[in-house]
């Protein structure tokens, strides 16, 4: 088995995920498919002493030329050199999962079907009879609980048997007399054709479907068999399911979603769903922000405190160079420290937005705001990223990938940085509670909403004008709540700390040097920050700002430097008033003196809407292929953002002062 | 009648539906075959409209609904 190569595929929702973690724990890493955005996932499965290579495929129905996800599996379980395919079932919903096994053994390379999620159908009152399921499909059948690592022994030795077993390929499935018939002249006729890279069943069966790949492939067009051969296979295939169910199946229990059923009945319910979902995400927020924040406060003490403080009197201590104990502890501790800090915010933040995820919630509000978003043009399933934006902007638009449609995708993606995320959080704070004492709360929660309606106005312009098109349809399917593994749920929240982590030991680190630099040099060496190049250019910048209310060049070089990562603007701030040392009140006492309160919360209006930080403008461009709309968006977030705050500033002005 | 007119618990029969291949394909994918009977799980009146077809719940949105043709079993 040392060497081999086995790919797990399957319908969503049906456990593939838990398998592979199972399998590869934490030896497993997460890139692209070539050339596309759709995630692929691979690793190493370590079982006695052999090294099988684990390929996780994209969730998929069924496997069309239609969606990317679909093409992208069977082309490589078509084209490369796996040993053996895996499909993971959910075995309480055999009947429609069956239908990608069909089209998995019409590939041609061996498969082995696990059923997974055994205790659910036990629990069902569902019974299989595994052997016979097998000798009937004609391929191994292996029964699992992943999430239990149950048949994990049981799948190595079948596999072991598939690879080292000499049978020859064959398939046990059977349509229709009439259409099989067909199929054995279209095999006749073009399975040779192409140098038997393919099954000739499967490329038979694709004529009569009309697959616009394979016709391709053979240069020819349609023979039009059937007036939707599409329809009539797919028709066959679920009879052929139908039979394999009656024979070996035993349902005793007619309700499949009794417990779901009682919960959706309160969370999908007209009157209770949003009242509902708003208390959740209060309550997630709630708890990111206070139980992260007493992490959050240890660590900043520890981090700006105590190991700035070691570090700055090791250096000074060692004969270091004042400026270069400077850089060290000022630039990057300060910068990357800041940063870092909010680690025990971001981990709290993932790990119940994995855990709504991975229960199935989160399909649910994609359906309840379904009917608000398609007011706007858009589909539910925008809903989800915009949520995850609150957090961090970057895994939301990396969610943007569930919207098959393309125009939905944009807009999702072109209006998502609106969502405030979490790094702009403690500007907001700073602000709020220096001009807006006592009612930082509702300061900060008008920013969130205008960013909301911000975001939700944009759409629908977008929606009207650049991308007009047919509504996409909203279908989705509704897997019954399910606990998530906590393996699984650890792994998740690993993946997006240590991201950020890394955006921190990289962009950031990188922008905290270079912004030292900018504030402590001119043009003849080392100077203090009145004359330094940061000063020259903020001066160059302030006046675009001076309409705003703000228009000194420490604010404009402090939201340049709110490009790099948002998280630096207070911190540069604080240095840019000569204030760093003096703590709070000496931050407030300079602010008071350059903001008034609508200034000031015209400052954050700007914060909140302009363009977002560089790993965000980074991972649209990885996302939408495209360097015209990264560029597009970034310029007109600051467009909208400039507008947005005039308004405020001047509006407010002449109302307040 | 469509399907968006079919209250909730109601068992139907797909007809036909009305949008391009697409998304009849992706349908036929998830079990909704010309011809196959399926349940109304919630309805109108409750918010979005879910189905159950083939053991496996769907929701469909808004837009989708009024465009699939169903016949009402008795």
């Amino acid at each position: 088995m040392e060497g081999r190569k086995i790919a797990l595929a399957g319908n969503p929702n049906c456990g593939k995920t838990t398998l592979f973690n199972g399998l590869t724990g934490a030896n497993h890493y997460v890139g692209n498919w070539a050339g596309v955005t759709v995630e692929r996932k691979e690793g190493t499965w370590h079982y006695a002493d052999n090294a099988v290579h684990v390929i996780d495929l994209p969730g998929i129905y069924s496997m069309s030329p239609y969606s990317l996800e679909e093409r992208i599996a069977r082309d490589f379980i078509i084209n490369s050199d796996i040993d053996v395919v895996v499909n993971v079932v959910d075995a309480s919903f055999l009947e429609r999962n069956l239908y990608l096994t069909t089209q998995l053994i019409e590939l041609g390379k061996p498969v082995v079907l696990v059923l997974n999620m055994m205790d659910e159908a036990e629990r069902k009152g569902i019974t299989i009879d595994v052997e016979s399921l097998a000798d009937d499909l004609g391929i191994p059948v292996v029964p699992m609980v992943a999430m239990k690592g149950i048949g994990v022994d049981a799948l190595y030795r079948k596999l072991y048997e598939v690879v080292t077993s000499d049978k020859e390929y064959s398939c046990n499935i059977a349509f229709d007399e009439d259409v099989e018939a067909r199929i054995a002249d279209y095999a006749d006729q073009y399975g040779k054709c192409l140098d038997n890279h393919y099954n000739p069943r499967w490329v038979a069966i694709k004529v009569i479907e009309e697959d616009t790949e394979v016709l391709d492939l053979l240069g020819i067009d349609s023979p039009q068999v059937y007036e939707s051969g599409v329809t009539v296979i797919t028709a066959e295939r679920y009879k052929y399911i139908d039979t394999l169910i009656e024979k070996h199946l035993v349902f005793r229990q007619k309700e499949l979603h009794e417990k779901s059923d009682s919960i959706d009945n309160i969370l999908l319910n007209r009157r209770f769903a949003i009242p509902s979902f708003g208390l959740v995400m209060a309550f997630i927020f709630y708890m990111t922000f206070t139980v992260g924040g007493l992490f959050t406060d240890r660590l900043d003490i520890l981090i700006n405190e105590v190991f700035a403080g070691a570090v700055q009197s090791g250096l000074t201590n060692a004969g270091i160079d004042a400026w270069l104990v400077s850089l060290v502890v000022d630039g990057v501790i300060g910068g990357v420290g800041g940063v870092l800090t909010f680690v025990p915010n971001i981990a709290i933040l993932f790990l119940f937005i994995s855990l709504l995820e991975d229960s199935g919630y989160m399909a649910r509000v994609a359906l309840i705001m379904d009917g608000w978003m398609s007011r706007v043009g858009l589909n539910g399933k925008t809903f989800i990223p915009m949520i995850l934006g609150f957090g961090c902007n970057v895994p939301a638009i990396m969610g943007t990938r569930t919207l098959e449609n393309e125009n939905d995708r944009l807009i999702a993606i072109l209006t998502n940085p609106f969502m405030s995320c979490g790094a702009r959080f403690p500007v907001y704070v700073l602000f709020a509670s220096i001009f807006f004492k006592g009612y930082e709360a509702i300061v900060t929660f008008s920013l969130y909403l205008l960013g909301v309606v911000i975001a939700l106005v944009m759409a629908y312009i977008f929606r009207r004008t650049l991308f007009k098109g047919e509504e996409s349809p909203f279908v989705m399917e509704l897997p019954p709540y399910r606990v998530p593994a906590f393996k699984s749920l650890m792994i998740h929240v690993w993946e997006r700390v240590k991201d950020y982590i890394q955006k921190a030991g990289t962009v950031i680190f990188l922008a905290s040097v270079i912004i030292w630099v900018i504030l402590n040099f001119n043009f003849s060496g080392m100077t203090d920050i009145q004359n330094s190049f940061g000063a020259s250019i903020g001066k160059v910048i302030a006046p675009i700002f001076a309409p705003l209310g703000f228009g000194t060049w420490q604010s404009a070089l402090s939201l340049l430097s709110g490009i790099v990562a948002k998280e630096i603007v207070v911190a540069n701030t604080a240095i840019l008033y000569g204030v760093s040392g003096a703590g709070m009140d000496g931050l407030a006492l300079v602010l008071k003196d350059v903001f008034n309160p609508v200034s000031a919360y015209a400052f954050l209006v700007f914060v909140l809407l302009y363009t977002p930080c560089v790993a965000v403008i980074g991972v649209i461009k990885r996302e939408t292929n495209s360097w015209k709309w990264t560029i597009f968006s970034v310029f007109y977030q600051i467009v909208i953002a400039w507008m947005v705050s005039f308004g405020f500033y001047q509006v407010g002005s002449f109302l307040f002062l | 009648m469509p399907l968006k007119s079919v209250q909730s618990g109601k068992e139907v029969i797909l007809q036909d539906i009305d949008w391009g291949m697409r998304l009849r394909k992706k349908l036929e994918d998830m079990g909704l075959t010309p011809g196959v009977k399926f349940k109304v799980v919630s309805g109108k009146e409750f918010g979005p409209c879910i189905i159950e077809v083939r053991g496996t719940r769907l929701a469909l949105g808004r837009n989708i609904v009024s465009k699939i043709q169903v016949n009402e079993v008795n």
